[in-house]
């Protein structure tokens, strides 16, 4: 691990100091839960000469929204997220996701914002040697012809395919949630599709984000229907492993027809995937098997896949399928 | 059993300032607090938790197992919450109390050298091997029973998930965690 300098941001101005000294810097970093940052710094995949912690900035907890919907800051973790109440009630696809992903120490640590950021978890990118348009532009990427069995089939490019690893920015691309930041500038407001950038032609880009830019809070606007969503998360070992494929889903159902639904999934896209063509190709229609079946087929028709992960798009496709079925199956106020 | 080594100071002036000031990237002073004791490290501040606790403090119950998150058997209590020491930095726990398996039967020094019911149930259920595993599992396993998830062995298993055990000696670590989820 190469050596490092820390700063400590907190105290009155503590926000403004922790973006100063990062905007004004190219070598800074910001550190929260460190469990992307830490583990990269010592692979040496990320290279910064100084930590500024913002751990200590007033950024933590879940606020109600007037409309409903909630605020959680950019510094709460994942666990107590997973375990609000209010959380659990409105947006039960949040919690789930996020207790289904890594474990209950690194819940613990890491935080919401740094969830957003984490890295990709492609093998080539990770091991600091390989060729890899991600960690150095223009060098090509072993991923096309090495492991692949892992990686992303929607919105790959020719430059990079691998996975967007986050389980829970899989329901908050189905809510619709906002990413909401400071600059020294002011705040802003990105839509959650804004936020995530396929790689194109520049793999090393992932978000929209200036340096120093630092994420305050995720908004997550009311959605009734939402109180009865799920996520499911299909992977190689039951616990403690990122996602082949997952599914979040919410949909209702009135007359037996799709009144409105909402599908993103995750291990299959090289962001967050929203799964649109699936939504549209719902709404109005019956709530069928069959229908989820077409609808699924719809979404994943634009799969790109290597021979190691081509079965990606049929388990994929069940999965979505058996998500829709599960929830309108049980319980359903049809 | 608390660790308190003739290093050990309690005094002002050498905690840090809380203003924020760059330090590093040479060794800086840093105050932690270690199972119930003040503690002073020179360390860089690219020292991990886990390498303050083993290479400096000499508190090696926390284990060095693949130092990137993946095996938990650094996990060791940060304010009471398990984590991992491996991706932990020493330098962002000022202020923080960090107690780990050195200091679970008596951080306050009063039991008389008992200890910890689930140390206890550990040794009752035979509930390792080799051991390299077992101060992680143990910290974690107080963890999981603080935090109610401790149900049933389906519970267990899933937040329990963090600690590898290379010898797999899972079946047991789960009997020892259910016999010591009503004392913990
Ligand atoms: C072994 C292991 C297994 C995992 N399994 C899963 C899994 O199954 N599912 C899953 O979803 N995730 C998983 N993760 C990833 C984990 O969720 C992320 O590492 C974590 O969410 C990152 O948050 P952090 O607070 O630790 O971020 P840090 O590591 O502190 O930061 C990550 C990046 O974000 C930047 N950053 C942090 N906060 C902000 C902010 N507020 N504004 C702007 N930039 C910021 C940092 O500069 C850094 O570049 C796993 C991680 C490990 C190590
Ligand atoms: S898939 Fe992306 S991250 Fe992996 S080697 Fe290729 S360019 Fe790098
Ligand atoms: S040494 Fe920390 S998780 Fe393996
Ligand atoms: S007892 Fe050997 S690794 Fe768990």
């Amino acid at each position: 691990m190469r050596p490092i300098s820390y700063l400590r941001a907190e105290g009155a101005d503590g926000i403004d100091s922790a973006l100063r000294a990062v905007t004004d810097d190219p070598g800074s970093d910001f550190l929260a839960g460190g469990t992307t940052e830490v583990d990269l710094l010592r692979q040496h995949v990320l290279g910064p000469r100084r930590l500024v912690d913002i751990n200590r900035l007033p950024l933590a907890g879940i606020e109600e929204l007037p409309d409903g919907g909630l605020r959680i800051g950019a510094l709460t973790r994942m666990s107590d997220v997973a375990s609000s109440p209010v959380v659990q009630e409105r947006f039960p696809m949040v919690s789930r996701a996020l207790v289904l992903g890594a474990s209950a120490q690194l819940r613990h640590m890491a935080s919401m914002g740094g969830n957003m950021m984490q890295k990709v978890r492609c093998g080539y990118y990770r091991d600091a040697e390989s060729p890899c348009n991600k960690r150095e532009p223009g060098a090509g990427c072993a991923a096309l012809t090495g492991v692949s069995r892992t990686h992303a089939v929607l919105g790959t490019s020719e430059h990079c395919i691998a996975t967007h690893p986050s389980d829970v920015a899989v329901p908050l691309a189905a809510l619709d949630a906002r990413i909401r930041t400071r600059t020294l500038d002011g705040e802003h407001t990105y839509a959650f599709d804004d936020f995530f950038l396929e790689p194109g032609d520049t793999p090393h880009r992932e978000h929209p984000l200036t340096h120093g830019e630092l994420i305050t809070a995720i908004e997550v606007p009311a959605l009734p229907m939402a109180r009865r969503s799920l996520y499911l998360k299909v992977r190689d070992r039951e616990s403690y492993e990122f996602a082949l494929v997952s599914v979040a889903a919410a949909i209702e159902v009135r007359d037996g027809k799709v009144g409105g639904v909402r599908i993103a999934l995750g291990g299959v896209g090289t962001r967050p995937w929203r799964a649109r063509r699936a939504e549209d190709a719902l709404v109005g229609g019956p709530a069928t098997t069959k229908s989820f079946d077409l609808a699924a087929r719809a979404e994943l028709a634009a799969a790109r896949t290597t021979p190691m992960n081509a079965f990606k798009p049929e388990l994929a496709r069940r999965t979505l399928v058996r998500a829709l079925e599960t929830l309108t199956r049980d319980g359903s106020r049809s | 059993m608390t660790v308190r080594t003739p290093g050990t100071e309690t005094g002002a002036g050498t905690a840090t300032e809380p203003e924020a000031d760059e330090r590093g990237p040479d060794p800086v002073k840093v105050r932690l607090d270690v199972n119930g004791a003040q503690r002073h490290v020179d360390i860089e501040p690219r020292v991990s938790l886990l390498g303050a606790l083993r290479d400096e403090l000499q508190l090696t119950g926390a284990k060095r197992g693949c130092d990137q998150g993946t095996c938990g058997a650094c996990t060791v209590w940060v304010d009471g919450r398990r984590v991992l020491a491996c991706l932990t930095l020493a330098i962002t726990c000022e202020g923080a109390e960090i107690t780990t398996v050195e200091g679970l039967a008596t951080p306050d020094g009063t039991g008389d050298g008992r200890l910890h019911p689930m140390q206890e149930e550990f040794i009752r259920h035979d509930a390792f091997q080799c051991g390299y595993c077992t101060p992680g599992q143990i910290m974690s396993a107080v963890g999981c029973v603080r935090e109610g998830h401790a149900g049933d062995d389906g519970e267990i298993k899933e937040w329990m998930s963090g600690n590898i055990c290379r010898c797999a000696a899972y079946p047991n670590i789960r009997a020892a965690i259910r016999a010591a989820r009503d004392r913990v």
